[in-house]
């Protein structure tokens, strides 16, 4: 298969016309499965709003099952195979390996898709995110899992190959940019992730046919999460490398150091999966030797891993903006950034969020006792959404705003919205997550659609602020619904109604490399960053701080002293 | 220039330069620490009768 090349004249990025058709696919795919994945997510939360109680317990789990699926694997796993392809075939300006494969890869994906969301909407694979064993589902909801993983898996191999094509065939020199190595990162984790999914799906999937007898259910919980939490960990890859690549689109910001950057990916590919067994915790069978080694001594350097991120990311815009001149105090370079451009805004919010929220909550439940005060609460999903919402899908969100004009060739409609909807959103999500997690920290269940157990032999009396909490989860879940909602709507309007936009020269050969012209006068000194030192510092204050009140916290839960 | 040329790779750098290694290592470790040891934790609780 031939292809041509097209220069992009808002971005002067390159795209193989292959690839490009792809991402488009890719992403649109993401942001259906968005769409569907937002509707479950206004069902959720208006029937965990105490106040409201909307669906029957029934419908809540099969509503509970699609939200979890449709966003936490098809939302955000297509859009980051659209991630490989651009970090690939664009960012080092090559051609992208077998496109034919590309295609099988992302029909293998879209079938896989609509199968599971059949078999869960028709009504008996209520099994939820983990369909932990001895719940059984349909066949078809297993199967369709399969076949979206073998396309991803492709996908990640085609990623390989164009790296091996851009090598072979000199288009870039010395090491490969970092917002590629970022995704190879992702790529790495993704097989790894893949690969226990066949281990633990294939068997299970035999299973509901009748062909096996058991499943051992801790077996699979241990699997299982090589699965569920390794493919976060694709996430953080990738949108620690979508943060990079917009500080530098937006500011044209280099990084303070690409040794320290890569290094820190390094140790995400070391270490970032072992982290799986902090799902675990709580289990009996598994002993505190595993448990330690896997969520302390080794996965404290892939928490390393992002706290260096979460300060070099920062750290490289506020050379950028002081060598713009914006020098005055500690924080000028970042009063005087675009707060306006969604692109900036999610990606800062999404950082902030991602950092403050879930990563320091991560690390607090991620201790083996400290896991018990809120194992199997809704301060679980709180974290998460810091994670997974706040630093990923809205980092993904912003992104798509750069994506109209350059990947899609529209004009944007509806502007306005875009600068205020990553305060709508990203805010929200911020409280929603909050507040979930102080839900948590009372004891209120995770994933039960009736908090009070009305009518049953364990019915409790929660504290007041256990339902005023609960019910800010729903009304904040409302407003980060909507405002998505609308963000789901701009994007396709503007891909379907947009001013169509120039394409740009197109070309049958890649462009040459330039090298860039040297500095004159030798490199200058970058200047120094103690606006990014004061955020890092006050991080660490808070995390220290709230990591010792839960064990304070711990200490009083039980009286037994 | 000319010298520039003939610096040697830090061994690191090469490391990191070089995918397949870092796919080797990406899927050894978390396969050895968490899934073999894991699995062998869990074969080995005795059964009840
Ligand atoms: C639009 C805003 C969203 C709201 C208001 C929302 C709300 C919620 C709530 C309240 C729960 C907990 C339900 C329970 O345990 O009883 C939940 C679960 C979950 N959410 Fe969201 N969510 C949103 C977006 C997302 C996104 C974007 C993702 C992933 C990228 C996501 C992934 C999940 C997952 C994986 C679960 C767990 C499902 C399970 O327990 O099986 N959510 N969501
Ligand atoms: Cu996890």
């Amino acid at each position: 298969m031939t292809t041509t090349y097209r220069i992009c004249p808002r971005s002067g990025l390159q795209f193989d016309t292959n690839a490009e058709k792809l991402m488009r696919w890719h992403a649109v795919a993401g942001v259906l499965s968005l769409l569907v994945g937002g509707i479950m997510a206004l069902g959720v939360i208006l029937t965990r709003w105490p106040a409201v109680k909307l669906l029957e317990a029934d419908v809540f789990y099969m509503v509970l099952t699609a939200h979890g699926i449709d966003m936490l694997i098809f939302w955000i796993i297509f859009f980051e195979m659209a991630v490989l392809l651009f970090a690939s075939s664009t960012l080092l300006r090559c051609r992208m390996a077998t496109p034919k494969l590309g295609w099988v890869s992302f029909w293998l994906m879209a079938i896989g898709a609509i199968m599971t969301n059949v078999a869960i909407f028709q009504g008996e694979s209520s099994v939820m995110f983990t369909s932990y064993v001895p719940m059984q589902a349909k066949w078809h909801f297993y199967l369709g899992l399969i076949l979206f993983a073998v396309g991803a898996l492709l996908t990640c191999f085609i990623f390989l190959g164009t790296l091996v094509v851009a090598k072979a065939e000199k288009t870039y020199e010395g090491s490969i940019p970092l917002v590629t190595f970022g995704a190879l990162t992702a790529c790495i984790i993704a097989i790894f992730t893949i690969a226990s999914g066949a281990v633990i799906l294939i068997p299970t999937l035999l299973w509901s046919l009748g062909y096996i007898r058991e499943i051992d259910s801790l077996m699979y919980r241990t699997v299982w999460w090589a699965l569920g939490h390794s493919s976060q960990q694709i996430n953080v890859s990738a949108h620690v490398a979508i943060w990079y690549a917009i500080a530098a689109i937006v500011f044209g910001a280099k990084p303070m150091s690409e040794k320290v950057s890569r290094s820190a990916y390094f140790l995400y590919i070391l270490f970032l999966q072992l982290a799986s067994a902090h799902h675990l915790l709580s289990d009996p069978g598994l002993g505190s030797e595993w448990k330690v080694v896997n969520t302390s001594y080794f996965m404290y350097f892939a928490v390393l891993a992002s706290m260096i991120h979460g300060m070099t990311v920062p750290g490289a815009i506020e050379q950028a903006q002081r060598l713009k001149g914006y020098n005055k105090g500690l924080f000028e370079w970042l009063r005087k950034a675009p707060w306006g451009n969604p692109a900036f805004s999610s990606m800062f919010l999404s950082l902030i969020g991602f950092g403050f929220l879930g990563g320091i909550s991560g690390v607090m439940m991620g201790a083996e006792q400290l896991n018990m005060l809120i194992h199997n609460t809704i301060y679980v999903p709180g974290h998460f959404h810091a994670t997974v919402v706040i630093g990923t899908t809205l980092a993904f969100m912003g992104l798509t705003y750069f994506l109209v004009p350059v990947l899609f060739k529209r004009e944007l409609l509806f502007p306005g919205y875009a600068k205020m909807f990553p305060y709508l959103f990203g805010l929200s999500m911020y409280m929603v997550a909050l507040v979930m997690m102080g839900a948590g920290t009372l004891g209120v269940a995770r994933r039960h659609w009736d908090m009070a157990f009305a009518g049953s032999p364990m019915a409790y009396e929660w504290p007041g602020a256990a339902y005023l909490m609960m019910g800010l989860t729903g009304i904040f879940g409302t407003i980060a619904c909507v405002s998505g909602g609308l963000w789901i709507l701009q994007i396709v309007f503007s891909l379907l109604f947009g001013k169509k936009l120039e394409e740009g020269e197109m070309r049958s050969t890649p462009i040459p490399l330039t090298l860039p012209a040297p500095t004159p006068g030798g490199a200058a000194h970058p200047p120094a960053t103690p606006g990014t030192m004061v955020l890092a510092l006050i991080f660490l204050t808070s995390f220290i701080l709230y990591y010792f009140v839960n064990w304070k916290y711990l200490s009083s839960l039980w009286s037994m002293a | 220039m000319a010298d520039q040329q003939e610096e040697r790779i830090p061994v690191m750098q090469q490391v990191l330069d070089n995918p397949f290694l870092l796919l080797f290592l990406g899927i050894t470790i978390p396969t050895v620490l968490y899934v073999l040891w894991g699995v062998m934790e869990i074969a080995n609780i005795p059964v009840a009768r």
